[in-house]
Protein backbone atom coordinates (compact mmCIF):
# COMPACT_ATOMS: atom_id res chain seq x y z
CA UNK A 1 0.00 0.00 0.00
CA UNK A 2 1.60 3.68 -0.75
CA UNK A 3 1.08 5.72 1.67
CA UNK A 4 -0.22 9.75 0.68
CA UNK A 5 1.90 12.32 0.58
CA UNK A 6 2.71 14.78 3.38
CA UNK A 7 3.40 18.45 3.81
CA UNK A 8 6.05 19.50 6.64
CA UNK A 9 5.63 23.25 7.70
CA UNK A 10 7.57 24.68 10.93
CA UNK A 11 4.87 25.78 13.65
CA UNK A 12 7.08 27.87 16.14
CA UNK A 13 10.64 27.22 17.64
CA UNK A 14 9.50 23.51 19.17
CA UNK A 15 7.08 21.92 16.63
CA UNK A 16 6.45 20.64 13.25
CA UNK A 17 3.20 20.46 11.73
CA UNK A 18 2.81 17.45 9.41
CA UNK A 19 -0.27 17.41 6.94
CA UNK A 20 -2.24 14.83 5.23
CA UNK A 21 -4.88 15.22 2.22
CA UNK A 22 -7.32 17.50 3.82
CA UNK A 23 -9.98 14.98 4.01
CA UNK A 24 -11.73 13.06 6.84
CA UNK A 25 -10.78 9.19 5.68
CA UNK A 26 -9.74 5.73 7.76
CA UNK A 27 -6.81 5.19 5.63
CA UNK A 28 -5.50 8.94 5.95
CA UNK A 29 -5.61 8.21 9.76
CA UNK A 30 -4.47 5.11 9.44
CA UNK A 31 -1.18 6.30 7.72
CA UNK A 32 -0.84 9.00 9.86
CA UNK A 33 -0.37 6.15 13.09
CA UNK A 34 1.57 4.26 11.04
CA UNK A 35 3.92 6.94 10.82
CA UNK A 36 3.34 8.08 14.21
CA UNK A 37 4.90 4.37 14.87
CA UNK A 38 7.69 5.29 12.72
CA UNK A 39 8.65 7.82 14.56
CA UNK A 40 8.44 6.95 17.88
CA UNK A 41 10.67 3.75 17.23
CA UNK A 42 13.58 6.19 16.54
CA UNK A 43 12.88 7.10 20.38
CA UNK A 44 13.96 10.50 20.05
CA UNK A 45 13.33 12.15 23.40
CA UNK A 46 11.16 15.04 24.35
CA UNK A 47 8.75 14.65 21.45
CA UNK A 48 5.09 14.35 21.86
CA UNK A 49 2.54 14.29 18.83
CA UNK A 50 -1.64 15.15 18.68
CA UNK A 51 -3.50 13.90 15.66
CA UNK A 52 -6.36 15.50 14.55
CA UNK A 53 -8.41 14.63 11.45
CA UNK A 54 -5.55 14.77 8.69
CA UNK A 55 -2.89 16.43 10.57
CA UNK A 56 -0.15 15.35 13.34
CA UNK A 57 0.96 18.36 15.77
CA UNK A 58 4.92 17.74 16.59
CA UNK A 59 6.18 18.78 19.61
CA UNK A 60 9.70 18.94 20.75
CA UNK A 61 9.41 19.75 24.56
CA UNK A 62 13.07 19.16 25.17
CA UNK A 63 15.21 21.77 22.76
CA UNK A 64 14.36 24.46 20.17
CA UNK A 65 14.74 22.69 16.61
CA UNK A 66 16.68 22.71 13.79
CA UNK A 67 14.01 22.62 11.47
CA UNK A 68 16.06 21.58 7.91
CA UNK A 69 17.11 18.72 10.16
CA UNK A 70 13.70 17.58 11.24
CA UNK A 71 12.50 17.64 8.25
CA UNK A 72 14.78 15.55 6.86
CA UNK A 73 14.22 12.97 9.73
CA UNK A 74 10.77 13.34 9.03
CA UNK A 75 10.94 12.86 5.45
CA UNK A 76 12.86 9.64 5.68
CA UNK A 77 10.99 8.29 8.31
CA UNK A 78 7.72 9.01 6.17
CA UNK A 79 9.15 7.00 3.67
CA UNK A 80 10.52 3.96 5.14
CA UNK A 81 7.05 3.76 6.98
CA UNK A 82 5.20 2.90 3.90
CA UNK A 83 7.16 -0.57 4.10
CA UNK A 84 6.87 -1.66 6.65
CA UNK A 85 3.25 -1.98 8.34
CA UNK A 86 2.76 -3.17 12.05
CA UNK A 87 -0.01 -4.46 13.27
CA UNK A 88 -1.74 -1.69 15.96
CA UNK A 89 -4.48 -2.35 18.63
CA UNK A 90 -7.30 -1.05 18.24
CA UNK A 91 -10.83 -1.63 19.78
CA UNK A 92 -14.39 -0.68 20.00
CA UNK A 93 -14.96 0.49 23.12
CA UNK A 94 -19.30 0.49 24.22
CA UNK A 95 -20.46 4.06 25.31
CA UNK A 96 -23.35 3.89 27.66
CA UNK A 97 -25.65 6.85 27.51
CA UNK A 98 -29.25 7.82 28.45
CA UNK A 99 -31.21 9.26 26.12
CA UNK A 100 -33.92 10.37 28.73
CA UNK A 101 -35.27 14.22 28.10
CA UNK A 102 -34.04 14.84 31.34
CA UNK A 103 -30.51 15.00 29.68
CA UNK A 104 -31.24 15.43 25.86
CA UNK A 105 -32.55 18.11 26.28
CA UNK A 106 -32.78 19.61 22.67
CA UNK A 107 -33.59 15.54 21.97
CA UNK A 108 -37.11 16.72 21.20
CA UNK A 109 -35.98 19.54 18.78
CA UNK A 110 -33.73 17.74 17.03
CA UNK A 111 -36.07 14.88 15.89
CA UNK A 112 -38.28 17.70 14.52
CA UNK A 113 -36.05 19.16 12.48
CA UNK A 114 -34.52 15.88 11.21
CA UNK A 115 -37.92 14.41 10.98
CA UNK A 116 -37.43 11.43 13.11
CA UNK A 117 -39.19 10.23 15.95
CA UNK A 118 -37.12 10.08 19.06
CA UNK A 119 -36.96 6.18 19.05
CA UNK A 120 -35.45 5.92 15.46
CA UNK A 121 -32.76 9.13 15.92
CA UNK A 122 -31.60 6.81 19.13
CA UNK A 123 -31.78 3.82 16.84
CA UNK A 124 -29.34 5.70 14.27
CA UNK A 125 -26.97 6.91 16.57
CA UNK A 126 -26.59 4.06 18.65
CA UNK A 127 -26.16 1.37 15.45
CA UNK A 128 -22.99 3.33 13.75
CA UNK A 129 -19.50 2.94 14.76
CA UNK A 130 -17.53 6.15 15.33
CA UNK A 131 -13.78 6.70 14.52
CA UNK A 132 -11.97 8.71 16.88
CA UNK A 133 -9.89 11.01 14.56
CA UNK A 134 -8.29 12.75 17.00
CA UNK A 135 -8.43 13.79 21.18
CA UNK A 136 -8.61 17.85 21.89
CA UNK A 137 -10.50 20.79 22.48
CA UNK A 138 -11.02 19.51 26.17
CA UNK A 139 -9.02 16.52 28.04
CA UNK A 140 -10.54 13.69 26.71
CA UNK A 141 -13.35 14.94 24.24
CA UNK A 142 -13.40 12.88 21.22
CA UNK A 143 -13.23 13.99 17.49
CA UNK A 144 -15.93 11.19 16.28
CA UNK A 145 -16.19 10.79 12.37
CA UNK A 146 -18.78 8.50 10.80
CA UNK A 147 -22.26 10.70 11.68
CA UNK A 148 -24.52 9.19 8.91
CA UNK A 149 -25.98 12.12 7.35
CA UNK A 150 -29.44 11.79 8.56
CA UNK A 151 -28.26 12.46 11.61
CA UNK A 152 -26.59 15.63 10.47
CA UNK A 153 -28.22 19.47 12.24
CA UNK A 154 -26.28 22.51 12.60
CA UNK A 155 -24.77 23.86 15.65
CA UNK A 156 -27.44 25.80 17.91
CA UNK A 157 -27.39 29.39 17.15
CA UNK A 158 -26.43 30.68 20.48
CA UNK A 159 -24.13 28.43 22.30
CA UNK A 160 -25.03 27.17 26.27
CA UNK A 161 -22.56 28.74 28.85
CA UNK A 162 -22.42 25.45 30.66
CA UNK A 163 -23.41 22.33 29.15
CA UNK A 164 -23.03 19.45 31.31
CA UNK A 165 -20.40 17.20 31.62
CA UNK A 166 -21.03 13.53 30.07
CA UNK A 167 -23.80 15.92 27.52
CA UNK A 168 -23.51 13.46 24.16
CA UNK A 169 -24.23 16.09 21.34
CA UNK A 170 -25.10 16.56 17.85
CA UNK A 171 -23.48 19.23 14.99
CA UNK A 172 -22.82 19.32 12.03
CA UNK A 173 -20.91 16.52 10.35
CA UNK A 174 -20.16 15.97 14.23
CA UNK A 175 -21.31 13.74 17.58
CA UNK A 176 -18.94 13.13 20.86
CA UNK A 177 -19.43 13.71 24.61
CA UNK A 178 -18.44 16.69 26.52
CA UNK A 179 -16.31 15.41 28.96
CA UNK A 180 -16.18 17.96 31.42
CA UNK A 181 -18.78 21.12 32.03
CA UNK A 182 -18.18 23.29 29.40
CA UNK A 183 -19.91 26.12 27.15
CA UNK A 184 -20.73 24.46 24.12
CA UNK A 185 -22.84 25.10 21.06
CA UNK A 186 -23.64 21.11 20.15
CA UNK A 187 -27.37 19.57 20.15
CA UNK A 188 -27.81 17.43 23.68
CA UNK A 189 -29.18 14.77 22.80
CA UNK A 190 -28.54 12.47 25.98
CA UNK A 191 -25.59 11.45 28.98
CA UNK A 192 -22.64 9.58 29.10
CA UNK A 193 -22.49 8.41 32.54
CA UNK A 194 -19.28 7.23 32.92
CA UNK A 195 -15.91 9.38 33.27
CA UNK A 196 -13.77 9.86 29.90
CA UNK A 197 -11.28 11.48 31.12
CA UNK A 198 -9.79 10.60 35.06
CA UNK A 199 -6.58 12.44 35.72
CA UNK A 200 -6.19 10.25 38.81
CA UNK A 201 -5.25 6.86 36.64
CA UNK A 202 -2.21 6.41 34.87
CA UNK A 203 -4.10 6.46 31.65
CA UNK A 204 -6.42 9.05 32.15
CA UNK A 205 -7.96 8.68 28.92
CA UNK A 206 -8.77 4.83 27.99
CA UNK A 207 -10.01 5.76 23.93
CA UNK A 208 -7.01 5.90 21.83
CA UNK A 209 -7.20 7.53 18.44
CA UNK A 210 -7.47 5.31 15.58
CA UNK A 211 -10.20 3.06 17.82
CA UNK A 212 -14.17 2.95 17.14
CA UNK A 213 -16.90 4.51 19.46
CA UNK A 214 -20.53 2.45 19.24
CA UNK A 215 -23.27 4.43 21.76
CA UNK A 216 -25.32 2.13 23.77
CA UNK A 217 -28.71 3.09 24.89
CA UNK A 218 -29.20 2.63 29.26
CA UNK A 219 -32.26 3.25 30.89
CA UNK A 220 -32.25 5.64 33.64
CA UNK A 221 -31.25 3.16 36.49
CA UNK A 222 -28.92 1.56 34.22
CA UNK A 223 -27.50 5.42 34.33
CA UNK A 224 -27.71 5.93 37.91
CA UNK A 225 -25.72 2.67 39.00
CA UNK A 226 -23.31 3.17 36.21
CA UNK A 227 -22.19 6.81 37.35
CA UNK A 228 -22.08 5.78 41.02
CA UNK A 229 -19.28 3.04 39.76
CA UNK A 230 -17.80 5.71 37.38
CA UNK A 231 -17.18 8.28 40.34
CA UNK A 232 -16.00 5.26 42.73
CA UNK A 233 -13.73 4.14 39.98
CA UNK A 234 -14.85 0.55 39.68
CA UNK A 235 -16.64 0.90 35.79
CA UNK A 236 -14.96 -0.96 33.39
CA UNK A 237 -16.11 0.22 29.66
CA UNK A 238 -16.66 -2.35 27.70
CA UNK A 239 -14.26 -3.08 25.05
CA UNK A 240 -13.31 -5.65 21.67
CA UNK A 241 -10.20 -6.00 20.24
CA UNK A 242 -10.99 -5.07 16.59
CA UNK A 243 -7.64 -6.23 15.23
CA UNK A 244 -6.49 -9.27 16.91
CA UNK B 1 2.67 25.64 55.58
CA UNK B 2 1.78 29.33 53.80
CA UNK B 3 -1.46 30.23 54.70
CA UNK B 4 -3.68 32.09 52.55
CA UNK B 5 -5.38 35.24 54.69
CA UNK B 6 -6.90 36.24 51.75
CA UNK B 7 -6.77 35.17 48.04
CA UNK B 8 -6.69 38.65 46.17
CA UNK B 9 -8.09 38.53 43.31
CA UNK B 10 -6.65 35.33 40.87
CA UNK B 11 -3.48 33.44 41.87
CA UNK B 12 -2.36 29.74 41.03
CA UNK B 13 0.38 27.34 42.19
CA UNK B 14 2.24 26.79 38.19
CA UNK B 15 5.40 25.12 37.37
CA UNK B 16 6.71 24.88 34.00
CA UNK B 17 4.12 23.06 32.68
CA UNK B 18 2.29 19.63 32.38
CA UNK B 19 3.69 17.66 29.88
CA UNK B 20 3.15 15.09 27.71
CA UNK B 21 -0.47 14.93 27.36
CA UNK B 22 -1.22 16.59 24.78
CA UNK B 23 -2.57 13.76 22.77
CA UNK B 24 -5.24 13.16 25.29
CA UNK B 25 -6.43 16.85 24.88
CA UNK B 26 -4.69 18.31 28.52
CA UNK B 27 -3.03 21.74 27.77
CA UNK B 28 0.27 22.37 29.39
CA UNK B 29 -0.30 25.34 31.60
CA UNK B 30 2.32 26.18 34.06
CA UNK B 31 3.70 29.87 34.49
CA UNK B 32 2.53 32.37 32.19
CA UNK B 33 5.96 34.08 31.97
CA UNK B 34 8.37 31.06 32.30
CA UNK B 35 11.45 33.69 31.91
CA UNK B 36 10.08 35.53 35.29
CA UNK B 37 9.99 32.06 37.06
CA UNK B 38 13.30 30.86 35.91
CA UNK B 39 14.61 34.16 37.87
CA UNK B 40 12.52 33.53 40.96
CA UNK B 41 13.55 30.31 41.38
CA UNK B 42 17.25 31.18 40.43
CA UNK B 43 18.10 33.46 42.87
CA UNK B 44 17.18 30.42 45.11
CA UNK B 45 19.02 28.00 44.06
CA UNK B 46 15.38 26.15 43.17
CA UNK B 47 15.09 23.55 40.08
CA UNK B 48 13.47 25.43 37.50
CA UNK B 49 10.78 23.24 37.78
CA UNK B 50 10.19 23.69 41.38
CA UNK B 51 6.23 25.04 42.10
CA UNK B 52 5.71 28.88 42.41
CA UNK B 53 3.02 31.37 42.97
CA UNK B 54 1.26 33.34 39.85
CA UNK B 55 -0.66 36.37 41.09
CA UNK B 56 -2.41 38.09 39.06
CA UNK B 57 -3.04 41.95 39.08
CA UNK B 58 -3.61 42.10 42.77
CA UNK B 59 -2.12 40.18 45.49
CA UNK B 60 -3.04 37.94 47.91
CA UNK B 61 -2.11 38.47 52.08
CA UNK B 62 0.01 35.51 53.03
CA UNK B 63 1.59 34.18 56.22
CA UNK B 64 4.36 31.82 56.64
CA UNK B 65 3.94 29.05 58.94
CA UNK B 66 7.54 27.57 58.77
CA UNK B 67 10.99 30.02 58.42
CA UNK B 68 12.48 29.95 54.73
CA UNK B 69 13.52 32.27 51.89
CA UNK B 70 11.43 33.95 48.94
CA UNK B 71 12.26 35.97 45.68
CA UNK B 72 9.67 37.64 43.43
CA UNK B 73 9.77 38.32 40.08
CA UNK B 74 7.83 39.63 36.94
CA UNK B 75 5.14 42.32 37.05
CA UNK B 76 5.80 45.05 40.41
CA UNK B 77 3.01 44.76 43.06
CA UNK B 78 4.78 46.84 46.01
CA UNK B 79 5.01 43.74 47.75
CA UNK B 80 5.57 43.82 51.45
CA UNK B 81 6.90 41.86 54.24
CA UNK B 82 5.40 42.96 57.68
CA UNK B 83 4.45 45.73 56.14
CA UNK B 84 7.83 46.70 55.15
CA UNK B 85 8.75 47.46 51.33
CA UNK B 86 10.63 44.64 49.79
CA UNK B 87 11.78 44.55 46.03
CA UNK B 88 11.55 42.08 43.32
CA UNK B 89 14.97 40.23 42.36
CA UNK B 90 15.87 39.73 45.98
CA UNK B 91 16.22 36.98 48.07
CA UNK B 92 14.09 37.79 51.76
CA UNK B 93 14.97 36.21 54.82
CA UNK B 94 11.42 35.42 56.36
CA UNK B 95 10.18 34.13 59.87
CA UNK B 96 7.85 31.91 61.13
CA UNK B 97 4.51 34.18 61.61
CA UNK B 98 5.84 36.79 58.85
CA UNK B 99 2.97 38.17 56.53
CA UNK B 100 3.71 38.96 52.83
CA UNK B 101 1.16 41.31 51.30
CA UNK B 102 0.95 43.43 48.26
CA UNK B 103 -0.11 47.05 47.02
CA UNK B 104 -0.40 48.39 43.75
CA UNK B 105 0.12 47.17 40.37
CA UNK B 106 3.04 49.23 39.13
CA UNK B 107 3.92 47.45 35.93
CA UNK B 108 3.48 44.48 33.93
CA UNK B 109 0.19 41.92 35.31
CA UNK B 110 1.59 38.56 36.62
CA UNK B 111 3.78 38.71 39.57
CA UNK B 112 5.60 35.13 40.73
CA UNK B 113 6.61 33.89 44.34
CA UNK B 114 8.90 31.51 44.88
CA UNK B 115 9.85 29.82 47.59
CA UNK B 116 12.73 28.23 48.99
CA UNK B 117 12.51 24.44 47.96
CA UNK B 118 9.59 25.26 45.62
CA UNK B 119 5.40 25.04 46.75
CA UNK B 120 4.52 21.29 46.94
CA UNK B 121 1.15 20.47 45.92
CA UNK B 122 0.35 17.72 44.52
CA UNK B 123 1.43 16.90 41.29
CA UNK B 124 -1.46 15.57 38.77
CA UNK B 125 0.02 14.00 35.53
CA UNK B 126 3.55 15.30 36.37
CA UNK B 127 2.96 18.49 37.36
CA UNK B 128 1.60 21.06 40.12
CA UNK B 129 0.53 23.74 37.72
CA UNK B 130 -3.31 24.17 38.62
CA UNK B 131 -5.68 23.75 36.11
CA UNK B 132 -8.80 22.23 36.67
CA UNK B 133 -10.58 19.95 36.14
CA UNK B 134 -7.22 17.84 36.10
CA UNK B 135 -6.23 19.53 39.75
CA UNK B 136 -9.64 19.84 42.01
CA UNK B 137 -9.07 22.91 42.44
CA UNK B 138 -8.94 26.44 39.54
CA UNK B 139 -6.93 28.79 41.93
CA UNK B 140 -5.95 29.52 46.00
CA UNK B 141 -8.79 30.53 48.29
CA UNK B 142 -9.08 32.41 51.80
CA UNK B 143 -8.23 29.44 54.19
CA UNK B 144 -5.92 27.64 52.28
CA UNK B 145 -2.53 26.12 53.34
CA UNK B 146 -0.15 25.97 50.94
CA UNK B 147 2.89 23.15 51.86
CA UNK B 148 6.24 23.56 50.99
CA UNK B 149 9.62 22.48 53.46
CA UNK B 150 10.83 24.77 56.07
CA UNK B 151 14.53 26.29 55.30
CA UNK B 152 16.42 27.57 58.00
CA UNK B 153 19.30 29.93 57.65
CA UNK B 154 20.07 29.55 54.15
CA UNK B 155 22.77 31.83 52.63
CA UNK B 156 22.06 32.39 48.91
CA UNK B 157 25.09 32.86 46.93
CA UNK B 158 23.61 36.20 45.87
CA UNK B 159 20.92 37.96 47.74
CA UNK B 160 19.79 40.29 44.88
CA UNK B 161 20.55 40.83 41.22
CA UNK B 162 19.94 44.68 39.40
CA UNK B 163 18.08 43.11 35.66
CA UNK B 164 15.72 45.29 33.46
CA UNK B 165 12.46 43.54 33.30
CA UNK B 166 12.23 42.05 29.70
CA UNK B 167 8.50 42.76 29.78
CA UNK B 168 9.08 46.47 29.35
CA UNK B 169 8.26 46.38 25.60
CA UNK B 170 5.24 46.34 23.52
CA UNK B 171 6.56 44.37 20.30
CA UNK B 172 5.92 41.26 20.16
CA UNK B 173 7.64 39.09 17.71
CA UNK B 174 5.93 36.46 15.93
CA UNK B 175 6.58 33.23 13.52
CA UNK B 176 4.42 32.78 10.26
CA UNK B 177 1.68 30.16 11.79
CA UNK B 178 0.48 27.18 9.50
CA UNK B 179 -2.02 28.55 7.41
CA UNK B 180 -0.03 32.19 7.02
CA UNK B 181 -0.33 32.32 3.49
CA UNK B 182 -4.01 32.50 3.33
CA UNK B 183 -3.27 35.81 4.61
CA UNK B 184 -4.55 38.31 2.11
CA UNK B 185 -2.25 41.54 1.08
CA UNK B 186 -4.56 44.20 3.00
CA UNK B 187 -5.36 41.02 6.03
CA UNK B 188 -1.34 41.57 6.42
CA UNK B 189 -1.01 44.94 5.97
CA UNK B 190 -3.62 45.37 8.89
CA UNK B 191 -1.61 42.90 11.04
CA UNK B 192 1.94 44.63 10.96
CA UNK B 193 1.64 48.60 10.17
CA UNK B 194 -1.13 48.85 13.24
CA UNK B 195 -0.77 48.39 16.96
CA UNK B 196 -3.48 46.34 18.56
CA UNK B 197 -5.14 46.35 21.91
CA UNK B 198 -5.81 44.03 24.47
CA UNK B 199 -9.43 43.13 25.01
CA UNK B 200 -10.90 42.54 28.52
CA UNK B 201 -11.33 38.65 27.15
CA UNK B 202 -7.77 38.05 28.73
CA UNK B 203 -7.14 35.09 30.49
CA UNK B 204 -4.58 31.77 31.14
CA UNK B 205 -6.74 30.23 28.34
CA UNK B 206 -6.17 33.02 25.53
CA UNK B 207 -5.28 36.94 24.79
CA UNK B 208 -8.21 38.57 22.12
CA UNK B 209 -7.49 41.56 20.59
CA UNK B 210 -10.07 44.35 19.95
CA UNK B 211 -9.33 45.47 16.37
CA UNK B 212 -10.68 43.56 13.83
CA UNK B 213 -9.01 43.09 10.49
CA UNK B 214 -10.97 42.15 7.56
CA UNK B 215 -13.49 39.29 7.45
CA UNK B 216 -12.36 35.39 5.65
CA UNK B 217 -14.46 32.42 4.72
CA UNK B 218 -11.94 29.79 5.20
CA UNK B 219 -13.04 26.41 6.68
CA UNK B 220 -10.50 24.06 7.51
CA UNK B 221 -10.43 20.44 9.62
CA UNK B 222 -9.55 20.78 13.10
CA UNK B 223 -6.03 20.80 13.97
CA UNK B 224 -3.12 21.11 16.83
CA UNK B 225 -2.77 24.45 18.33
CA UNK B 226 -0.18 25.44 20.68
CA UNK B 227 0.37 28.13 23.43
CA UNK B 228 1.27 31.22 21.30
CA UNK B 229 -0.94 30.20 18.27
CA UNK B 230 -2.70 33.07 16.76
CA UNK B 231 -5.81 32.49 15.36
CA UNK B 232 -8.00 34.38 12.70
CA UNK B 233 -11.69 33.98 13.96
CA UNK B 234 -14.03 34.43 10.56
CA UNK B 235 -15.11 37.61 11.46
CA UNK B 236 -11.53 39.11 11.75
CA UNK B 237 -10.49 38.54 15.04
CA UNK B 238 -6.90 37.95 16.46
CA UNK B 239 -6.98 35.23 19.21
CA UNK B 240 -3.66 34.23 20.87
CA UNK B 241 -3.90 31.34 22.54
CA UNK B 242 -1.89 30.91 26.36
CA UNK B 243 -1.07 28.09 28.73
CA UNK B 244 -4.39 26.76 29.37
CA UNK B 245 -5.67 27.27 26.04
CA UNK B 246 -6.81 24.13 23.88
CA UNK B 247 -4.89 21.51 21.96
CA UNK B 248 -6.55 22.19 19.13
CA UNK B 249 -8.48 24.34 16.90
CA UNK B 250 -10.45 25.18 13.60
CA UNK B 251 -9.50 28.51 12.96
CA UNK B 252 -6.43 29.39 10.67
CA UNK B 253 -3.63 29.53 12.40
CA UNK B 254 -1.94 32.40 10.75
CA UNK B 255 0.82 33.41 13.29
CA UNK B 256 2.64 31.64 16.14
CA UNK B 257 4.44 33.75 19.55
CA UNK B 258 7.90 33.05 20.04
CA UNK B 259 8.32 31.86 23.29
CA UNK B 260 9.73 34.86 24.69
CA UNK B 261 7.04 37.00 22.99
CA UNK B 262 4.53 34.80 24.96
CA UNK B 263 6.52 36.02 28.53
CA UNK B 264 5.90 39.95 27.03
CA UNK B 265 1.98 39.19 26.30
CA UNK B 266 1.60 37.53 29.69
CA UNK B 267 2.08 40.87 31.41
CA UNK B 268 0.01 43.15 29.34
CA UNK B 269 -3.32 43.63 30.71
CA UNK B 270 -7.02 44.69 28.83
CA UNK B 271 -6.34 47.76 27.68
CA UNK B 272 -2.38 47.74 26.56
CA UNK B 273 -1.30 47.86 23.28
CA UNK B 274 1.15 45.67 21.09
CA UNK B 275 2.51 45.44 17.88
CA UNK B 276 3.23 42.40 16.19
CA UNK B 277 6.77 42.15 14.56
CA UNK B 278 7.47 39.32 11.91
CA UNK B 279 10.88 37.19 12.78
Amino acid sequence: MKSYPISIKPFGERAVLVEWPSKVEVSILADILDFMDAFKELKLPGWEMSVAYNSLTMVCNDEHLDYDNIRRVILDCHAKQAASKTKRMQHLWRIPVCYDAEFGMDLEEVCKTLKLSVDELIQQHTSHQYIVYGIGFLPGFMYLGGLPQSLEIPRRAEPRLQVAKGSVGLAGKQTGVYPQDSPGGWNIIGNCPIPLFNPKLEDPCFVKVGDKIQFQQISKAEYDLHKIEGEVGIYKPEKVLLNA
Amino acid sequence: MLKVLKAGFFATIQDLGRFGHRDIGVPISGAMDVESVKKANLLLENDPYDAVLEITMMGPKLQFEEPTAISLAGAHLEPKLNDVAIENHQVVQVSKGDILSFGKLKNGFRSYLAIKGGFLTEKVLGSRSQFFPVTKKKRIKDGDEIPYEETVSYKPLISEVKIEDHFLTDELEVFKGPEFSLLTDKQLAEIFSKPFTISKANDRMAYQLNELIEEHSHSMLTSGTLPGTVQLTPAGRLIILMKDGQTTGGYPRILQLSEAAICVLAQKKAGDSLSLKLI
